[in-house]
């Protein structure tokens, strides 16, 4: 799908991307090859006066989940959001530091960087579904409109699959021209899934995808994005630890817009470093 | 005053019982009293209002309908008062229109795009926003000095159709924006969003999304913009508008290359409301059937055009759920 990343040591970051190897290695689990898709840098944001991200520095790793899990208001959206820009909407907002795509080590964050190639690398996926109040079919053409694509049998057969990939297409095979809104909210759902899928995006961001969600639609987006990881990196933002439990191969752990601790799921639950961790973890605070 | 000592009586000390409300027995009645009387209130102020349309709509047809003819409709007006019609004024009234549309739709939905979408919000763009709320309530003869000297002598185009569209449109033009901008605010910041995560452009997110999503506002807002533009005379009278006149404009299509012409656009002109003015003027009696008869006419248009922007806002709002 997307052309491997290449490992780059960026200085002074966590070794998260080592750290997954060994324990990949250890449970003949995954790839034992482990790349880095994205790094964070020195990251700080800002809103208006108010700093929402203290100096942030992690890995995100190549075809694997990353979780963002903490407390309400500890920066994990607004990490997230900075990834496709969507700050740039709204005035007063401020980013500092550097956000690299790799392989060709964009700054996402740079003035330079059209924000909009930028967007086109990413999907997302957001916390409330938000379907476009036209057909499904064109909810999920969508962004293959947008790149300019036209050829009929493409964007059919494009679409079709990405249904398939976002195991919605049994259900809305024979009614794809009905409008999206009438679909129920899980659904709807893993068509927002399909509409940022079809575009091949090299990074998925998922904001809280699922809290609006019911156990049964929970666990069939979670059971899509354990298999959607094979081929994609994807990012995750929740906050339902044992969601990051079963769905994710590293886990980062924010406080106050500071990134405590960030480790393989297993050790990070397992084996805490932090004692903010830890406590978190085990429910002693959040 | 003895001098006897008496024993001092003190007043039994009571303690203090928290003053009590009504009970609800009490309490009930009273409420519903001025229950009662505020729904007689709110019901006296809606029948004077429904009363006085009933009664101007009675007089109307009463002193109009018998001579709301076919040969009505599309007369010339004349010197004799049997034989008076609208169809210059109606004409005119429709042609003004177009000019009026043409002119103030652009020109009032993109400005609300630029206010609402492009804009940065500083203290220029506030005052430009409160100065288009402002607009909204400036006297329509003032909007007509301002054409008279600026687009008649100024620009030189003279008192024609143009002239009195022009003048109109600038005239609703506030409307036309504020409604724009009030439909583009209803589409949820998610859709917005979404579209924008997607890799659209501004411009993509524009014409894909928000326009199509508040074409229903938007139309709503011109329609009623157009009803109000279609009863105004205030302002045309300062640009020329003529109350006798015997010669329609040039048709817009002929049959010759290139099949279109402008020529209508710039001849002198007539509408409705002042045929209803200049006949209200004449001592005939006959003359003021005639213009309550050419206001049925005003009114139908009026109805026409508000009905169907009810129609489109019904349509729209069941056609698009968030």
């Amino acid at each position: 799908m997307n052309a491997p990343a290449s490992p780059i040591p960026e200085g002074n970051l966590p070794a998260v991307e080592a750290e997954l190897k060994a324990v990949r290695i250890r449970n003949r689990i995954g790839p034992s090859e482990v790349h880095v898709r994205a790094v964070i840098k020195n990251l700080n944001f800002f809103y208006g006066s108010k700093q929402a991200l203290q100096n942030v520095n992690l890995q995100i790793v190549d075809r694997g989940v990353t979780a963002f899990i903490g407390p309400s208001g500890c920066g994990k959206s607004t990490l997230l959001r900075c990834f496709n820009r969507m700050h740039d909407f709204y005035p007063g907002n401020r980013y500092d530091g550097e956000i690299l795509l790799y392989p060709d080590r964009t700054n996402v964050l740079s003035p330079e960087t059209n924000p909009v190639a930028m967007r086109l690398r990413t999907g997302m996926v957001f916390q409330k579904p938000n379907p476009f109040p036209k057909s499904i079919f064109e909810n999920v053409a969508y962004g293959l409109r947008l790149r300019g694509i036209k050829d009929k049998d493409y964007l059919h057969n494009r679409v079709e699959q990405t249904l398939r990939d976002a195991a919605l297409w049994d259900e809305v095979a024979d009614r794809l021209h009905r409008k999206a809104t009438e679909l129920s909210g899980g659904q709807q759902q893993r068509l927002c899934f399909a509409r940022a899928l079809a575009n091949d995006p090299e990074i998925l961001l998922l904001d809280e995808p699922t809290s609006a969600l019911d156990p049964i639609a929970t666990a069939r987006i979670e059971e899509m994005v354990l298999q959607l990881k094979e081929k994609i990196t994807i990012l995750m933002v929740t906050h339902n630890m044992e969601q990051a439990a079963r769905v994710s191969d590293v886990t980062a752990f924010m406080y106050l817009g500071e990134l405590i601790e960030a480790a393989p799921t297993e050790e990070i639950f397992e084996r805490p470093k932090k004692d903010l961790t830890e406590k978190y973890l085990t429910g002693r605070f959040g | 005053m003895s001098n006897e000592a008496k024993p001092v009586i003190l007043p039994e000390k009571k303690t203090p019982v928290p003053r009590l409300g009504l009970t609800a027995k009490q309490l009930i009645p009273r409420l519903q009293l001025a229950d009662n009387l505020f729904n007689l209130i709110g019901l006296l102020s809606t029948s004077i209002g429904i009363l006085t349309m009933v009664i101007l709509l009675g007089a109307l047809l009463w002193n109009g309908a018998p001579y709301l003819t076919w040969n009505f409709l599309i007369s010339f007006p004349s010197t004799t008062p049997e034989n008076a019609g609208i169809i210059v004024g109606l004409v005119g009234s429709l042609c003004v229109m177009l000019v009026t549309v043409v002119t103030a739709v652009p020109l009032g939905v993109a400005a609300a795009i630029y206010l609402e979408e492009y804009a940065n919000k500083n203290w220029l763009t506030t005052i430009i926003e409160l100065n288009i709320s402002n607009l909204a309530g400036v006297p329509s003869i003032v909007y007509g000095l301002m054409a008279a000297s600026l687009i008649v002598y100024q620009l030189g185009i003279g008192e024609t159709i143009a002239t009195g569209g022009i003048t109109l449109g600038l005239l609703v033009l506030p409307v036309i924006i504020v409604a724009t901008r009030e439909a583009l605010r209803t589409v949820p910041r998610s859709i917005r969003e979404a579209a924008f995560a997607m890799g659209a452009t501004k411009w993509q997110v524009i014409h894909k999304h928000l326009l199509p999503y508040s074409a229903g506002g938007i139309a709503t807002g011109v329609i009623i913009a157009m009803s109000r533009a279609i009863g105004e005379t205030a302002p045309l009278v300062v640009v020329g508008v003529v109350g006798f006149l015997l010669k329609l404009p040039a048709s817009p299509v002929s049959s010759q290359f290139p099949f279109v012409n402008f020529k209508w656009l710039t001849v002198r002109y007539s509408v409705l409301p002042y045929q209803m003015f200049d006949w209200v003027q004449e001592p005939d009696d006959v003359y003021q059937h005639k213009a309550a008869a050419a206001g049925l006419v005003l009114i139908a248009m009026t109805l026409a055009l508000n009905a169907s922007a009810m129609y489109i806002r019904y349509r729209v709002r069941k056609n698009i759920h968030w």
